[in-house]
């Protein structure tokens, strides 16, 4: 397969990017997008053409999510539940024209041409979004019952890989299904209850301070997400954030 | 240097409480005063570093990805093993401990691993209260499910994201420690030497991948928990980034390297299809609970499956050849992973095999889906089944998954004692970064619990007892000449492998190094192979050396200079491990010499001359290593002929 690839270049943090256009052919259609780009890179080295192109990738199977390219106007490209590891040049027109841009967000700056920064996120998870558990001194672990489809919500919850597509999805930029999904995740389960809303006004305002917008209601997040987090779990973060405005726990 | 193993005096099952009651312990105030630096932040780093920051010490943590949550702890799949017997099927103990000596061919040491099994049901315990969403049955109580190498149901799973789960819990006890100010998070940062002063580690130096900085970190204690060196076969189951250049750094620093032969090919991995390809992608052991692998009975049948003319529906039942469970009747599909890599290989060379290459067999689900219906299948394992569908363009409801054998994991690493600590005082080792807990071969979800093991219930022990001396010391400082000598090496390093400006990528060679790693020291090794392998690998790494082209400079974010760092580690570690399977003349767990097998092709091992670790002493870069022996001395199991039959 054949295809034209058009792809954000950016020196660094504070470069003006810009867009470069790239050839390349005989590509396999069992080929992943970024073996795709792997091998566009060895051709850019070979020929000494250009510096490769960076982006960010790791355990190419789609769960570490480290990678992340706005494809064709869509994060993770064009197939449903798949991160950019996963997506495979099938997916594709023989010949076609593909767009490449790394995730558009204030809150993401970008390091170098497809590489952004996420550790804004790291920073929503340490203002909450964990259990305040230090190690031993636990109880037996079948001594919390927690009902099966209480744990599977909180699974679906969890499964969130923190790649980012949601942000980059929406108009505004809004965290809110990354953050809704953690809040979610920890308040279905006992264990999270104690500090359930000490933890959602954390993270929220966290979230707020770091640059991320408010929500669309539009859920382009939910279309995007890679491992399909139901937007559910912001109506979910909403009420703990309405719960703690009002709730009895509240510190301060 | 005589090794020295440290294990407690006393009755097996007494040792770990021993040491604990009589170790040394650090007061609140002294600990305040100690750094300790923690590099990788899988299961292992990031349980240690949290652990450790909350008992107070100062801990400083770094990863090489864009945030903790990536190391590659969180692409495990099927589960944790733990003697917690909920299932009331005759678990314990005692029974997980000689399943582990066992699945590792008797070549792993009995304390660690009776250690391991008796905090693993802590580690559950620690997880749940954690938060961590395991699978539950309708009770609301834990399910479990069965791995290879037991016969008891001791698994506890996530869905088939458990790693994910678990790292998820240990990354966000560490985002805790962070905000609370006592762990300091480096994240994009590499270790790329350690530091030694006096025969003591001091200190480690890293290079901030964004801008290319070298950066100096001093510590009075130094834990390298940073994973295995599967990718020297370019093609693994492992992250990309997965590396072996900070183990490899404390090896070159004088720390040994034990049994790096002891390497596992996962039997369940979709094959390989084309040159370009940059990973191999595991189905987890769990799909073995309900998957039964088979070949045609006929030669004529495989090869018109070859050929595109026949499909596995138009083989008869009685036309299958389910080879596990005829070889292995008493464990089935359930064996070891090592044995069902070579019985898969096995098949596959007599001419069994299918697919387009001849390099595969089926994995069946039909007789699962039929008996438990579809849902249930799918909700067991229907992400395994989304993901094999997403790569393989195949609906693996309705045809059989076509798997092959993939390296996985490396049972090798730096050689530790009882205290985790390596032969360089101060250096401390977890995970898959050392080598103590599985001998010559892993069992499956065996890998999770090591990893938390170390870094929640045995380092925050260990360490303090070599910390309780330290408090005497000045505050670690990184002026002192043994930090410049470690920067100028790695300078030098840099501009040698950016000034070559070659002709090939990195990947070109590493793609080279890991087909020959493959072909001659991979699944089956002989004497005449292992030669060719080390002849190979001097020639890639010479023409690596002169012939290779690194773009760009060290001031810039440069994913092909790391690459090449990593890449001239390997090759100096793809000749130890075959320096290392040549010296073993026997065959044990994932070391295989065909020299070496009995009449049905089982391993054979040779306990009188062979029950021994191999740590291996670094003499420069062109010289050969020195094997230095630890004796395995078993003094609670017996020693028998494992047996799968």
């Amino acid at each position: 397969m054949n295809f034209t690839l058009h792809i954000w270049r950016q020196e660094n943090r504070t470069a003006k990017g810009h867009f470069e256009t790239y050839q390349i052919s005989e590509i396999s259609p069992d080929c992943s997008f970024l073996e795709m780009l792997d091998q566009l890179n060895e051709r850019l080295i070979n020929d000494n053409i250009a510096h490769p192109v960076c982006f960010d990738n790791d355990c190419r199977e789609g769960i570490c999510g480290m990678c992340g390219l706005y494809i064709n106007g869509r994060p993770h490209g064009n197939d449903d539940g798949v991160t950019t590891c996963q997506l495979h040049m099938r997916k594709f027109a023989d010949g076609d024209e593909i767009w490449i841009e790394p995730w558009r967000a204030k809150a993401f700056p970008v390091v170098k041409d497809l590489v952004v920064d996420r550790s804004a996120f790291d920073k929503i998870i340490q203002a909450g979004g964990y259990v305040s558990v230090t190690t031993g001194g636990v109880p037996d672990a079948n001594t919390i019952a927690i009902p099966k489809h209480i744990a599977d919500q909180a699974m679906d919850a969890a499964e969130c890989i923190g790649c980012g597509a949601c942000v980059a999805a929406c108009k505004n930029a809004s965290a809110m299904l990354f953050v809704g999904a953690k809040i979610s995740h920890l308040a279905l389960l006992p264990q999270g209850q104690v500090e359930h809303l000490d933890r959602a006004r954390n993270m929220i305002i966290k979230m707020d301070e770091l640059g991320f917008g408010g929500c669309t209601n539009t859920y382009a997040c939910e279309a995007e997400c890679p491992k399909q987090i139901k937007r559910q779990n912001i109506a979910r973060m909403n009420r703990e954030w309405i719960g703690q405005l009002f709730g009895r726990d509240r510190k301060n | 240097m005589n090794l020295d193993s440290k294990i407690p005096e006393g009755p097996l099952s007494e040792k770990w409480t021993r040491y604990k009651d009589s170790q040394r312990l650090v007061n609140p105030a002294n600990k305040r005063k100690l750094n300790i630096i923690v590099v990788g932040t899988g299961l292992a780093g990031s349980s240690a570093a949290a652990t450790l920051g909350a008992l107070g010490f100062n801990v400083d943590v770094f990863c090489l990805q864009d945030s903790p949550r990536r190391a590659h702890s969180i692409a495990a799949q099927g589960g944790i093993n733990a003697a917690k017997n909920y299932q009331n099927d005759g678990d314990s103990v005692e029974r997980l401990f000689k399943d582990t000596i066992k699945g590792g061919d008797y070549r792993a040491r009995e304390a660690n691993v009776y250690r391991l099994a008796e905090v693993s049901g802590n580690i559950i315990d620690q997880c749940v209260a954690q938060g961590v969403p395991f699978a539950r049955d309708y009770s609301g109580l834990l399910d479990n499910r069965s791995f290879g190498g037991a016969q008891v149901s001791r698994t506890f799973y996530a869905r088939g994201q458990t790693g994910q789960q678990l790292l998820l819990g240990t990354y966000g006890a560490l985002s805790r420690e962070i905000s609370r100010g006592t762990v300091k998070l480096h994240t994009r940062h590499e270790m790329m030497d350690l530091v030694v002063d006096n025969g003591v580690a001091c200190g480690i130096i890293t290079r901030n991948l964004e801008t290319g900085a070298i950066e100096r970190y001093a510590a009075h204690a130094v834990v390298v928990a940073s994973g295995g060196y599967g990718n020297v076969y370019y093609l693994s189951t492992n992250a990309m980034n997965s590396n072996v250049s900070a183990a490899w750094a404390c090896h070159r620093q004088g720390a040994y390297f034990a049994n790096p032969c002891y390497v596992q090919i996962h039997p369940t991995c979709i094959p390989v299809h084309g040159d370009y390809q940059s990973k191999l992608t595991l189905m987890s052991e769990s799909l073995r609970n309900d998957g039964r692998i088979w070949v045609p009975k006929k030669k004529e049948d495989a090869e018109a499956i070859r050929a595109g003319q026949k499909g596995p529906q138009d083989i008869a039942e009685e036309e299958r050849d389910y080879y596990l469970e005829r070889r292995y009747p008493a464990f089935g599909n359930l064996v070891p992973r090592d044995v069902a890599s070579r019985a898969a290989k096995e098949r596959c060379d007599a001419g069994y095999g299918v697919g387009p290459t001849g390099l595969a067999v089926y994995l069946d689900f039909a007789s699962a889906i039929q008996r438990l219906g579809r849902e249930v299948i799918e909700q067991r394992y229907g992400n395994l089944f989304q993901m094999y569908q997403k790569i393989t363009d195949q609906n693996p409801y309705e045809v059989p998954m076509m798997i092959y054998p993939a390296v996985h994991y490396t049972m090798g690493g730096l050689w530790v004692d009882y205290e985790l600590q390596t032969t360089i005082p101060g250096l401390f080792a977890a995970g898959e970064a050392n080598f103590s807990d599985h001998g010559a071969n892993r069992l499956g979800a065996s890998a999770l619990m090591q990893g938390l093991a170390d870094g929640y219930f045995v380092l925050p022990y260990t360490l303090q007892n070599y910390l309780a001396d330290k408090i005497y010391d000045k505050a670690p400082s990184v002026e002192g000449e043994a930090f410049v000598a470690a920067e100028n090496r790695l300078k030098e390093r840099i501009v040698k492998l950016l000034g070559v400006k070659g002709h090939h990528s990195v990947d070109h060679y590493h793609k080279e190094l890991g087909k020959v790693m493959w072909e001659y020291c991979g699944m089956a090794r002989s004497k005449e192979s292992l030669a060719m392998a080390a002849n190979e690998v001097a020639r890639l790494e010479a023409e690596f050396a002169s012939d290779v082209n690194v773009p760009g400079t060290n001031d810039e974010f440069n994913p092909e200079l790391e690459k090449a760092c990593r890449l001239a580690d390997y090759f100096e570690l793809a000749k130890l491990i075959i320096a290392d399977a040549t010296q073993r003349e026997e065959s044990c767990g994932g070391h295989f010499r065909v020299e070496h097998q009995t009449e049905d092709g089982e391993t054979r091992r040779d306990d009188d001359n062979f029950m021994f670790v191999a740590a291996w002493e670094y003499q420069g870069h062109s010289a050969p290593e020195t094997l230095h022996k630890e004796q395995l001395n078993y003094e609670h199991i017996q020693i028998v002929k494992r047996n799968y039959k």
